[in-house]
C-alpha cells in the first residue's frame, strides 16, 4: 500500500459534523468497479442535484479551494457504513488527508489500509483550522512529528502556525512504512496451523462443516508470488 | 492465563488470540465470516494475489444488499444480476456456502447467521458490513470491517486489531409497556452521541436487558454501531440458549453440553473492571422517534422538534440542527406527533424479525394504513412462518406491499427507494441524509411506532393506539 510521511497542499475546510460514508459515496454508485475511479462520487447528493448539475453547495467546489489534497471537518467523521468506497472516493478525488476531531472506527481502519492519513485533532483546533483555511490556504502535515502547519492563507500571519494531530502509534507505523497487512500475517502462517487445530480438538463446535478441509496451504502457496 | 477478573469482552479477546506483536497490535482468529454481493472489491483482492479462500468451512455468503424484494427470481437491473452471479461464482469457485437468492434460507446475513445456529456465543464474527455488531447479542465478538479487511480474512482467516477499551452500559428497571429495543437503543444514542462508543467495545447489562428477547437483543447490539461502538454484547444466558435449540448448525447432544458449560463461562467476572460504565434507567424509556438526520437526534415521541435558536451557546450545534431541520423540512418548536408522513417501510437488519412483524400486525390488525407502504422480513424463512400465522395478510389487508427479503429500502441498493422530498416512518438504522434515497428524510422507530404511524398518517405514540379485538 501507499506510505504516507508528509504533505504539502491545498486544504480545504469542510465544516461539517457528522459526515457519515453514506454521504462520502452514496450506495447508488457502488455497483461499478474500482477501476471506473469513484473520485466523481465524492459527497455526490451534496454537490449536485437530482440532474446532475452542480450546487456549489460545499467549499469543495469554490475555485479557491481547488486542488484540495486536504479535508478539515468537525466531529465523527465517516461514521456509518463499512464501505471502503468512501475511502475510494476521497482517494480517487484526490484526498490524502482527513483532519478532524473524531472518525467513525470502521472509516478509520480503512483509510490508514489505503495510505490516506486520519489526523485527529482536539476540536478547539478543528475550529481554528475551519476558519483560517475559510478563504483557502494549504498545510504541511508531517506523520513523523505529529504536526499540522499553516503554510500558505491569504494573510502572511499565521504562516508557521503550527498544530498537534494523533494517531494510533500502530496505524501510524504502517503509513510510514506502507506495511501491507497480508505480507506481515505471512509470517505467522505456523501459529495460525497451530491455533487451527488447538481449536479444532477443544472447541469442534466452531467449525460448523467439518468435512471442509482448511485451504490454509494456499497461504504459503500464495507467498511465493508476493513481493519479497 | 490471567488472574486479574476479566470482562466478557477480555475473555472473548484472549480466546481467540493466535500472536502479539511488541507494538501490541494482536492477530485475532476468525470463526465466521460472513460475506455478500457487495464484497467484490475483497474479491478482487484476492484474485489479484492468485489466493485462495483459506476457510471455505468457515465462510458464508449470503444475497442480501441488493436483491430485489419483487418479481423473483428475475433481477431487473443487470448491474445487478451481475453482483448476485459474481457472489454465486465465487461461491463455487472457493467451495464456500451460500444462501443466494433461489436459497429458501435466504435472507439478510445478520438475520440468516442466528437463525442458522452460525452465530453462537464465544464465536469471533466479521462481516464487511457496520452492522456485523448485531451478532454480539449471543455473547459473541462481532464487527464489521472493510473491504482490505475482508480480503485479508478471505486469504487467512484472521485479523490484525489493537484491542480495544471496555465499556458497559447498564439498563436498570424493566422496559415499559410498547417500549421495545428499538426505543431503548435510540435512547441510548440520543444520550451518548453518535461516537459515544467510538473505541469501545460495547457490554450491556442490567435487568432490562435480561428480560429482554433475543431478538431485542439483536435490535439493540445492531444500533450500537451509530452510538460509534464496532461491537457490542451481552452476556449468554438461557434466553439465549433456548433460542439456539434446534438451529441447523448449532451443537446438539454431547458437544452442546460441553458448549454450554463454555458459553455460560463467558460472562464477565464479578469484579472486572471497565474503561467506561454508564448507568441508563429502563424504566424512563419512552417510544422514541428521531426528527434529523443522525441517529442522536431522537426524542421521546412526545416531544417537539428542536430550536436551533434556543442553542444560543453553541454555533456549530445551532448551524448543525437549523441543516438537519431545513433537510427534514420540519419547523422549530412543532410538536413531533404532528408530523406527517407519505410512507412507511418495515423491514431491515434491524427490525425484520418475528416479533418485530408480529408486534407492527398486533397495531394494523383491524386497521387501514393512510399511507402506502412496504413490509421486507429479515429473511425468507422470517417471510415463511409470518405467512403460516397470517401476518401476510394483515399487512395486505391494511394495504401495504407485502415483499420478499433483502437489505432492501434501508439502504437503497436494490432500487426500492424513498423518493426526493418524500418523509419515511422505518424501523431501519440509519436517517442519514439520502441514504433511503436521493432526498429522502427518514424517521427511525420501532416497529410498532411505524405501524401506528402508518394508520394515522402521522408520527404516532403507540400507546394511544391499543390493539383492536380480533
Amino acid at each position: 500500500m501507499q506510505s504516507f510521511t508528509t504533505l504539502t497542499a491545498p486544504a480545504c475546510p469542510l465544516g461539517l459534523a457528522n459526515v457519515d460514508t453514506d454521504q462520502l459515496i452514496p450506495a447508488r454508485f457502488m455497483k461499478r468497479s474500482r477501476a471506473q475511479g469513484y473520485g466523481g462520487f465524492l459527497l455526490h447528493d451534496l454537490r449536485f442535484d437530482e440532474d446532475g448539475r452542480p450546487r456549489r453547495a460545499i467549499p469543495l467546489d469554490e475555485p479557491r479551494h481547488a486542488g484540495a489534497r486536504i479535508l478539515i471537518a468537525r466531529r465523527n467523521f465517516g461514521t456509518g457504513s463499512s464501505r471502503e468506497a468512501a475511502v475510494y472516493a476521497l482517494w480517487d478525488y484526490g484526498i490524502t488527508c482527513v483532519i478532524a476531531p473524531s472518525f467513525g472506527d470502521i472509516f478509520a481502519s480503512n483509510a490508514v489500509k489505503n495510505g490516506l492519513l486520519p489526523a485527529q485533532v482536539s476540536e478547539a483546533d478543528a475550529e481554528t483550522l475551519l476558519g483560517l483555511l475559510a478563504d483557502g490556504g494549504s498545510l504541511t502535515v508531517n506523520l513523523e512529528a505529529l504536526s499540522i502547519t499553516v503554510t500558505g492563507t491569504n494573510t502572511t500571519e499565521h504562516h508557521g502556525q503550527r498544530f498537534t494531530f494523533v494517531i494510533d502509534p500502530v496505524r501510524r507505523l504502517q503509513l510510514l512504512n506502507g506495511w501491507d497487512d497480508i505480507d506481515l500475517t505471512l509470517r505467522h502462517t505456523a501459529e495460525i496451523a497451530d491455533y487451527r487445530a488447538n481449536r479444532a480438538t477443544s472447541q469442534p463446535w466452531t467449525f460448523p462443516e467439518p468435512g471442509m478441509p482448511s485451504q490454509a496451504w494456499n497461504i504459503r502457496g500464495a507467498k511465493g508470488r508476493l513481493r519479497p | 492465563m490471567n488472574a486479574a477478573p476479566r470482562t466478557l469482552f477480555d475473555k472473548l479477546w484472549d480466546e481467540h488470540v493466535i500472536t502479539v506483536r511488541e507494538d501490541g497490535e494482536t492477530l485475532l482468529w476468525v470463526d465466521r465470516h460472513f460475506v455478500h454481493e457487495g464484497s467484490h472489491h475483497a474479491f478482487r483482492k484476492l484474485d489479484e494475489r492468485g489466493a485462495a479462500v483459506a476457510e471455505p468451512g468457515l465462510t458464508f455468503g449470503v444475497a442480501d444488499h441488493y436483491v430485489p424484494t419483487r418479481g423473483r427470481p428475475v433481477i431487473a437491473d443487470p448491474e445487478v444480476a451481475g453482483m448476485v452471479e459474481r457472489l454465486s461464482g465465487n461461491a463455487a469457485r472457493h467451495g464456500f456456502r451460500l444462501f443466494g437468492l433461489d436459497d429458501p434460507a435466504q435472507g439478510i446475513v445478520h438475520v440468516v447467521g442466528p437463525e442458522q445456529g452460525l452465530t453462537l456465543p464465544g464465536l469471533l464474527i466479521v462481516c464487511g458490513d457496520s452492522h456485523t455488531s448485531t451478532h454480539g447479542a449471543f455473547g459473541a465478538y462481532a464487527f464489521g470491517i472493510g473491504a482490505s479487511e475482508v480480503a485479508h480474512v478471505l486469504m487467512t482467516q484472521t485479523l490484525w486489531q489493537r484491542k480495544p477499551k471496555r465499556m458497559r452500559i447498564s439498563v436498570s428497571g424493566r422496559l415499559g409497556p410498547h417500549v421495545s429495543a428499538k426505543d431503548l437503543a435510540l435512547h441510548v444514542i440520543a444520550s451518548i452521541g453518535t461516537n459515544g462508543a467510538q473505541g469501545h467495545a460495547l457490554e450491556y447489562a442490567g435487568t432490562a436487558i435480561s428480560a429482554l428477547s433475543m431478538e431485542g437483543r439483536l435490535t439493540l447490539c445492531n444500533m450500537s454501531i451509530e452510538a460509534g461502538a464496532r461491537c457490542a454484547m451481552v452476556a449468554p444466558d438461557e434466553t439465549t440458549f433456548a433460542w439456539l435449540a434446534g438451529r441447523p448448525h448449532a451443537p446438539s447432544g454431547a458437544a452442546l453440553a460441553e458448549a454450554r458449560a463454555r458459553w455460560l463461562a463467558l460472562a464477565g467476572d464479578p469484579d472486572a473492571e471497565f474503561d467506561r460504565d454508564i448507568l441508563i434507567d429502563g424504566n424512563a424509556v419512552a417510544p422514541t422517534v428521531t426528527w434529523g438526520t443522525s441517529p442522536e437526534d431522537a426524542l421521546p415521541i412526545t416531544g417537539s422538534v428542536p430550536d436551533p435558536e434556543a442553542m444560543p451557546a453553541d454555533a456549530a450545534r445551532r448551524a448543525y440542527v437549523a441543516g438537519a431541520l431545513d433537510y427534514m423540512g420540519l419547523a422549530p418548536g412543532m410538536p413531533l406527533e404532528e408530523v406527517a408522513i407519505d410512507r412507511i417501510f418495515i423491514g431491515s437488519c434491524t427490525n425484520a424479525r418475528l416479533e418485530d412483524l408480529r408486534a407492527a400486525a398486533a397495531v394494523l390488525r383491524g386497521r387501514k394504513a393512510l399511507v402506502p407502504g412496504l413490509v421486507s422480513p429479515g429473511s425468507s424463512l422470517v417471510k415463511r412462518q409470518a405467512e403460516v400465522e397470517g401476518l401476510d395478510r394483515i399487512f395486505i389487508a391494511a394495504g401495504l406491499t407485502w415483499a420478499d427479503s433483502g437489505c432492501s429500502m434501508c439502504v437503497g441498493m436494490n432500487g426500492d427507494l424513498v423518493a426526493s422530498g418524500e418523509r419515511c416512518a422505518s424501523t431501519t438504522n440509519r436517517n442519514f441524509r439520502g441514504r433511503q434515497g436521493l432526498g429522502a428524510r427518514t424517521h427511525l422507530m420501532s416497529p410498532a411506532m411505524v405501524a401506528a404511524a402508518a394508520v394515522t398518517g402521522r408520527l404516532t405514540d403507540v400507546r394511544d393506539l391499543p390493539p383492536l379485538e380480533g
